[in-house]
């Protein structure tokens, strides 16, 4: 249990993995409850030529992630205005057009050669310029989620009342993607390109099956999200698995469980409904 | 024409992209006033609500809402799933007046309390929304827009799928209110329940008639507000209409 704890990377995955926890699974609420999903999916993937430069120049992800994030937005900003192109395939066009943009990038010659890691994350190696600008975005993105909760809570529920209750839902949702792309740059570190979703949606969607409130559903994912990575860690350091692929394992199999749980816990809870017939039973 | 109106409307037009789908809406609403808003699915009644919540800027002609406007919408297959407790929802209505980054505290929540009893929900405030019927959603929505302290509502359809109980409930709060002054627009396809509001505004892309349910309502300004589908319902001495997409329940 504790042997892990005795080297220093494994601290320092624990340290990240936290921070992507805390980020991803505040996060992945509100990608849940927007129906974010997709966006969340093509965000990450279109910051891949972003992340491949920053790795080419030697610098830390978050320099390329978060240019790559704003380029990859105006694009999709610019493409949906081309007639006939809604915005669905608009983002499809763009993501996949970033992404090959970032696999060529990846297997030129001048790449080095741990540029797998930008795919698949290095959970188990984050510098400490890593761990710092982590801590600072997943301060930010949480910070901002506390402020805007009413607004957020309000705009998910009735866009079309969001406006009547003076709550701006155009910015809100503006704000949001915003916090969302920066929480991706935070968990991309860890989790790489290819399974960053997993944080954001696997913890908010165990959440939700086992709560019918908000504030229960933040606090759940979050304890997902960390716990569940972390799971995923000692997973990785014994059984010798990769990291970044043990974590998304662990979340989805926290959702798998969260099933059944769910169904157990509504009995209590319909029970709870029926006073009359609980006392006759 | 009088000095206090909540809404004056003056040959109005609003529409999309600047083409307009609804023109000439001339009316006023008075305080108190219950005015059903009629016509055919796709003729413009939500375009003409949303207007009026200032969504859409007037693409010709002039509107005065004088008072806050809050919305009752019908609700969206995605709210049912949505995890929130009917206090939750009548709470949201104190965000138009907290700066942005305050959330609803205790005293928001004693508000919203005090509306949910009004509207008769007070021992379902625990509750989640999805899991209460159509008419007691629409009474949280309601709730929602006292907490708002909204003196116009705008009802859409409050009463498509609301079972004969649920409709008088709903149609009782909506007296209650208009008794202490507030005014509600009510988009409705149920004439009988038109005939029992203050007053009708017959809409098909333009005006067609404004005024008294007993002065507005014959068949030549059904017909010019529904085109073709009215039906007489047989063995029955009142006539039907039939919309579209109106689901019978």
């Amino acid at each position: 249990m504790f042997e892990p704890l005795q080297d220093e990377f494994m601290r320092r995955a624990i340290a990240e993995m936290t921070l992507i926890g805390i980020a991803g699974g505040a996060m992945g609420c509100w990608v849940i409850l927007y129906r974010l999903s997709y966006a969340a999916e093509s965000l990450a993937h279109s910051i891949f030529p972003g992340l491949v430069l920053a790795a080419i120049a030697g610098a830390p992800l978050i320099v390329g992630g978060v240019p790559g994030i704003v380029v990859a937005a105006l694009a999709i900003a610019v493409v949906s205005r081309v007639p006939g192109i809604d915005r669905e395939a608009a983002v499809g066009v763009v993501v996949t057009t970033l992404f090959g943009l970032g696999v060529l990038l990846a297997l030129s010659p001048e790449s080095p050669p741990g540029i797998q890691e930008v795919l698949f994350g290095d959970i188990l190696g984050p510098s400490d310029a890593d761990l710092a600008s982590a801590a600072v975005l997943t301060a930010v993105v949480g910070v901002s989620l506390a402020l805007l909760h009413g607004r957020l809570a309000a705009g998910g529920f009735d866009r079309a009342a969001a406006r009547s209750l003076g709550t701006a839902p155009g910015r809100t949702e503006a704000a949001l993607l915003v916090l969302l792309a920066l929480a991706i740059v935070v968990a991309v570190q860890g989790l790489g390109n290819l399974l960053v979703v997993a944080v954001f949606v696997g913890p908010a969607a165990t959440a939700r099956q086992l709560t019918d409130r908000i504030a229960p559903m933040l606090a759940l994912a979050v304890a997902v999200a960390v716990f569940g990575g972390l799971a995923g860690l000692y997973l990785s350091y014994y059984a010798g698995t990769a990291g970044g692929a043990s974590v998304a394992l662990a979340i989805v199999a926290a959702y798998l469980l969260s099933l059944p749980a769910a169904r157990l816990l509504s009995l209590p809870r319909s029970a709870r409904r029926a006073p009359a017939e609980a006392t006759i039973g | 024409m009088h000095a206090e109106a909540l809404i004056e409307a003056r040959g109005l037009a609003a529409g999309y992209s600047g083409e307009a789908a609804i023109s000439g809406i001339s009316f006023s609403l008075q305080p108190g006033e219950r005015m059903a808003l009629l016509g055919p699915n796709g003729g413009g009644k939500t375009t003409l609500l949303r207007a009026l919540l200032g969504e859409l800027a007037p693409l010709a002609g002039t509107l005065r809402v004088g008072a806050r406007c809050a919305t009752v919408p019908q609700t969206e297959r995605s709210q049912l799933d949505y995890p929130v407790s009917a206090l939750d929802v009548a709470t949201m209505g104190a965000l138009s007046r907290l700066p942005w980054w305050r959330r609803p505290g205790r005293r928001e929540r004693e508000t919203a309390m005090a509306a949910l009893g009004k509207v008769g929900l007070g021992a379902l405030a625990g509750e989640t929304f999805g899991k209460l019927s159509g008419g007691q959603r629409q009474r949280v929505l309601i709730a929602r827009s006292l907490v708002q302290d909204a003196q116009i509502l705008l009802l859409d359809e409050p009463f498509s799928g609301l079972d004969r109980p649920g409709s008088e409930r709903l149609e009782a709060l909506i007296g209650t209110l208009a008794a202490e002054g507030r005014a509600a627009i009510i988009a409705t396809h149920d004439l009988d329940q038109a005939r029992r509001l203050d007053s009708v505004l017959c809409v098909n892309r333009e005006q067609i008639a404004v005024g008294a349910p007993e002065q507005v309502l014959d068949l030549a300004v059904l017909e010019a507000t529904y085109g073709g589908s009215i039906v007489e319902l047989p063995g029955s001495a009142s006539r039907a209409i039939l919309p579209p997409h109106h689901h019978h329940h």
